[in-house]
């Protein structure tokens, strides 16, 4: 790291993020003027335009690449359009202990004044909660399945190579042939089609504005700097925010700023879920990266030094801030951006290089929250660089994670993508599985499946609140039988889903008519082809995902009920009245059903029989279900952090759970219940078929003593690339012992450099809540001997 | 496969300090030798033993309720077995839902232990990661032993056999013609010293490393830093001389000593001797120039 790395990283490392209202201001100026004059997606051009042209540029001392969605790093906008805070969400927002932003009393009195009067009853989010069924409410507010799109726009968005060889002028160029093109004879959606292109157009027009206004200021500021070094590089930048994104970049600069301009437009327009991100950056920069180097106008250090810029620039940019339940869901400052490393090109070939190497070395000295890498091992990765990578994950920062390439693909092609779409793709968020640049794959919401099975024991009623929220699927004390209980509960996740999907559906209707995104329109393929919106099924591809939380603690917990209750002799009656004590009196039930039970995550047949189940089951309730855009729902198996919210939705539980207390995450197992070591515990993930899912999560703790030596890093590639060869997708290592955790605890102060990987990402340990510091400690530690 | 059967005490997964790559280790049960720092005495003795962890229970009386010997009974609220009633049928083992029970090993067959060795076949894979067979000493059974290494000899997995040493001349030469590794022990040249520290004398002991080296096999040595036993210059000094005179010199793993097994020796109702000291006199680098400086290649862990 050079000094001026340094400094940009202290200054992004100690920034604190705060609330800026800027945005709000300009756009709900904009929506004052002009709502009604134009179409939809016209309007929301023209207001991402609006905001491009007055918003405050900032270029900061020391920096190559430039521009920020707020004022000044980590400052973040909202996005009242969609969901408006109110004057109480700001002052939760200030002074709650975790994860604070800070924002002036001036700001709040501005926003109480200016914003909040305009959008009561127009945000996106009030119009969805008056529109939802009784059932839906009841459901949700039990905790049996969450919604994404109720404070940010459906997101993930991944980007392909597309932009690294053509400009804004290009894209503008296919719009307007496109518009050429429209047969309004014969095509009822063709004036659709055209406010649609015209929306693009504007916004492309917008972003090349933006980048102007850089241009301007590095001017400006390189006439005022008495320093002939800084008034070089600033009159570089000037030059370079003139030629791209208007034109392709040129070089490798160029083609980082290109692609952080793109990757700003995307996130001002709207606050779409896991930010946006570049996709496999080390395939598209490594063209540049060979040219330079070949022709002597760029070293390796230069390279890493902008590649460093950019990095820092994806740290300024904290999550934007979100309240209730969505707070608890994911309460970080991380807004996901995740960068992918290695892989395959898209003739199949293996497509780590020396930018690949480079992006490994910074993340691993930068050591900062975003953004976050992985790293994607196909058969035919060279050895060498998941060796690298394990170096990285030596040093516990829980990153890289690490992808099956081979499995990411497969998981594609099951379900229609051609091979070249497939091969670059990748993941993004947290694992989830998409083709970069050419789909809109959407999470809708977390599915709470222990919650389901706890409902289905209580004949449709939440033990927890005493409502019907479910179906009557009979008593539990009727079942006379395993499979009765089973055939009840998978009528439940069929209601549940169903339940799901329908409000989801509506809610899809509503972005695509009132929210469009033209200017992300622009870069994801086919939409300007189609005419239609990224949220419009405009895209090539168009995935749903619902994603499954708490397999491990469902399989658990059926397997508790089928071992003690159906083939022991424990009556289902006091299963349940242990249950509803919370084990108050019962311990020796509770342990019975803790330790006398087969566990998923043990490579046991008998549990693992049971989880295989639960994923079908899962499966054929999701997968090929309709979306509003022509395409389908499938399943992904994560849960971020959103086991530790449910779990506090849910009970206690047949598996010897307390109430309260987190589910088991992703598809890993329930803390504690995997006692055989981490191959075992792939071997009984491997026993579902992953292909079918749009992505599994495994979390492993490591003692750091176990990746001690090289060798040691040898035998984890082995376990890795043993876990891939049995169809894993992915996995993910935490490296800290318990001692440093509590330490962490006891002393934050002096713990604040301590990354800890959470869900699909890294955190700050001492920026998480209590819970989930418990929960990771909780996670078992694979020491051995 | 057969149904051979034998007696283990433990199987572990992913274990990656037993071998190269990722392996599987078997601990046969059983050991003539009785070494004053042995970290799994429950390998020691041949028979199964019932014992307790009494700090677990939480005083539901289900044990004693189904103990049809009587064996078992509660004293100032910790659990008590009377070895000499108890039949070992395990019934308590069953039954506590504490796990305060537990047996020192059991009797399984060939069949049954491929059944978990072939669990983690394709981790073996990776490279030239395999199963160790370990103990106790797996010489102590060795049909059991030959049996196993064979049947994992026919699905082409690399055989690690993990030994004191002790055993007939015989028995070694037929191990060693189904074993793709050696991990030897060495623990000391003196045979007095030998003895008075670990129950026996060393002269089988190096005939069989002689033995095997004269014979080709693959191996490598493996030597205890024990203070106060053999952590000293002049002892190392004698055993490097040993193995370089060996027709193959093998290379050497240091292993460091750590006093962790002391609870285990107390459940087992079995006097832990402690070290003759302390102090290291000689720390594992310093051990791994004496043997470097007779040209053995030498390093710590293992």
């Amino acid at each position: 790291m050079n000094e001026r790395i340094k400094r940009l990283r202290a200054q992004s490392f100690n920034a604190r993020p705060a609330i800026s209202i800027e945005r709000a201001l300009l756009e709900t100026e904009f929506y004052e003027q002009h709502t009604g004059k134009h179409s939809l997606p016209v309007l929301r051009a023209l207001s991402f335009k609006h905001i491009c042209e007055h918003k405050t540029i900032y270029i900061g001392e020391d920096e190559l690449i430039v521009g920020e969605r707020g004022p000044y790093p980590k400052a973040v906008p909202t996005f009242p359009e969609l969901t408006c805070h109110s004057v109480e969400d700001l002052k939760v927002l200030k002074s709650r202990k975790m994860t604070p932003y800070d924002i002036s009393d001036e700001d709040i009195q501005l926003y109480q004044e200016k914003v909040i009067p305009y959008w009561t009853g127009r945000s996106m989010r009030e119009r969805i909660f008056s529109h939802v069924p009784a059932n839906w409410k009841a459901a949700y507010e039990a905790g049996l399945f969450t919604e994404f799109m109720e404070q940010r726009a459906p997101g993930h968005t991944a980007l392909d190579g597309s932009i690294y060889g053509m400009g804004l002028i290009d894209f503008k160029a296919r719009i307007s042939d496109r518009i050429q093109r429209l047969d309004y004879a014969n095509d009822p959606l063709a004036a659709d089609r055209f406010e649609q292109l015209q929306a693009m157009d504007i916004s492309c027009d917008a972003t090349i504005l933006f980048a102007r206004r850089h241009a301007k200021l590095a001017e400006k500021m390189a006439l005022e700097s008495s320093e002939q070094k800084r008034k070089t590089e600033l009159q570089e930048i000037a030059r370079i925010c003139c030629h791209i994104p208007e034109h392709a970049p040129r070089t490798f600069h160029e083609a980082i700023q290109m692609y952080w301009f793109v990757h700003l437009g995307i996130i001002t327009e709207l606050n779409g879920w896991d930010a946006m991100t570049p996709g496999h950056i080390d395939h598209h920069l490594a063209p540049f990266y060979a040219r330079e180097l070949e022709a002597g106008s760029l070293t390796r250090e230069q390279a890493k030094e902008l590649m460093s810029c950019l990095w820092i620039k994806v740290n300024n940019q904290t999550a934007p801030p979100k309240v209730g339940v969505t707070a608890k869901e994911s309460g970080t400052y991380n807004d996901f951006t995740q960068i992918n490393l290695g892989g395959l090109y898209a003739d199949g070939s293996d497509a780590s290089s020396e930018v690949s190497h480079i992006a490994l070395e910074i993340s691993d000295e930068l050591n900062l929250l975003q953004p976050q890498t992985s790293v994607h091992i196909s058969s035919q990765t060279s050895r060498d660089f998941l060796k690298a990578a394990t170096r990285v994950i030596r040093n516990g920062k829980g990153y890289p994670s690490v992808f099956n390439s081979d499995m990411v693909i497969a998981e594609q092609l099951r379900v229609g993508k051609s091979i070249t779409d497939a091969r670059e793709g990748g993941t993004s968020g947290c694992i989830e599985t998409g083709a970069f640049g050419k789909e809109a794959y959407i999470l809708t919401g977390y599915l709470n499946v222990p919650k389901i099975l706890e409902v289905t024991l209580h004949n449709g009623v939440d033990p927890l609140t005493g409502k019907q929220v479910g179906l009557q699927t009979g008593k539990a004390t009727d079942f006379t039988d395993y499979t009765m209980l089973y055939l009840a509960f998978e009528k439940q996740l069929e209601h549940v889903i169903n339940l799901k999907i329908a409000v989801n559906n509506y809610i899809e209707r509503m972005f695509a008519k009132y929210s469009p995104a033209p200017f992300l329109s622009v870069v994801i393929q086919d939409c300007i082809e189609n005419g239609k919106d990224y949220y419009d099924g405009g895209p090539r591809y168009n995935t749903n995902y619902i994603q499954c939380c708490g397999l491990g603690t469902v399989t658990d917990s059926l397997s508790a009920i089928k071992t003690h209750v159906f083939e022991g002799k424990l009556p289902m009656a006091q299963l349940l009245q242990a249950l509803s004590n919370n084990f108050e009196n019962s311990e020796a039930l509770r342990l019975k059903l803790a330790n006398k039970t087969p566990f998923y995550g043990n490579d046991d047949d008998r549990a693992d029989d049971i989880m295989k189940s639960v994923y079908e089951s899962l499966f054929t309730s999701i997968d090929g279900k309709a979306n509003t855009k022509g395409s389908v729902y499938h399943l992904n198996m994560l849960s971020t952090t959103c086991h530790v919210y449910f779990g506090k939705m849910l009970g206690a539980t047949p598996n010897g759970r307390r109430a309260f207390l987190p589910e088991s995450d992703g598809t890993s197992p329930s803390h504690g219940a995997d006692l055989k070591g981490p191959t075992a515990v792939m071997k009984s993930l491997s026993k579902m078929d992953q292909s079918l899912s749009g992505g599994t999560l495994l979390n492993q703790r490591f003692l750091p003593s176990v990746l001690k030596t090289d060798q040691d890093l040898d035998k984890l590639c082995g376990l890795i690339r043993g876990y891939f060869k049995l169809g894993g997708h992915h996995v993910q290592f935490n490296v800290v012992d318990t001692a440093t955790l509590r330490k962490a605890q006891q002393d934050p102060a002096s713990y604040r450099n301590l990354l800890v990987r959470v869900a699909g990402y890294s955190d700050y340990f001492v920026d998480l809540d209590r819970d989930h510091q418990e929960e990771i400690i909780a996670r078992t530690e694979q020491a051995t001997t | 496969m057969s149904n051979t059967t034998g007696t283990l005490f433990a199987l572990k997964r992913y274990a990656i300090h037993d071998g190269p790559s990722i392996r599987t280790t078997v601990f046969l049960k059983g050991c003539a030798l009785a070494c004053w720092w042995c970290h799994n005495p429950e390998g020691i003795g041949k028979d199964i033993q019932l014992v307790s962890s009494p700090q677990r229970c939480i005083a539901c009386g289900e044990c004693i309720e189904n103990c049809t010997q009587h064996a078992l009974h509660q004293s100032n609220g910790d659990i008590q077995r009377d070895q000499d009633l108890c039949t070992i049928c395990s019934e308590c083992v069953e039954t506590c839902p504490a796990l305060v029970h537990e047996a020192t090993g059991w009797e399984t067959d060939v069949n049954n232990v491929m059944t978990e060795l072939l669990k983690d076949k394709t981790f073996f894979d990776e490279d030239q990661g395999g199963v160790t067979f370990s103990g106790g000493e797996p010489l102590s059974q060795p049909d059991f032993l030959l049996e196993l290494l064979t049947a994992c000899g026919t699905h082409g997995i690399h055989r690690t056999v993990d030994s004191s040493g002790y055993a007939a001349r015989e028995t070694v030469q037929r191990i060693n013609s189904e074993t793709d590794l050696w991990l030897l022990d060495l623990k000391h040249m003196d045979s007095g010293q030998h003895k008075k520290h670990t129950g026996v004398g060393n002269e089988l002991i190096l005939g069989n490393i002689q033995l095997l080296s004269d014979q080709d096999a693959f191996m490598r040595i493996r030597i205890p830093l024990i203070p106060g036993f053999n952590a000293f210059p002049n002892v190392l000094d004698t055993m490097a001389r040993f193995i370089s005179t060996l027709k193959n010199v093998p290379a050497v793993d240091i292993l460091p000593y750590h006093d962790t097994a002391k609870s285990k020796y107390e459940k087992l109702g079995l006097v832990h001797t402690p070290v003759p000291s302390k102090r290291a006199v000689l720390n594992p680098t310093k051990a791994i120039e004496i043997f470097n400086n007779y040209g053995i290649p030498a390093e710590s862990g293992g």
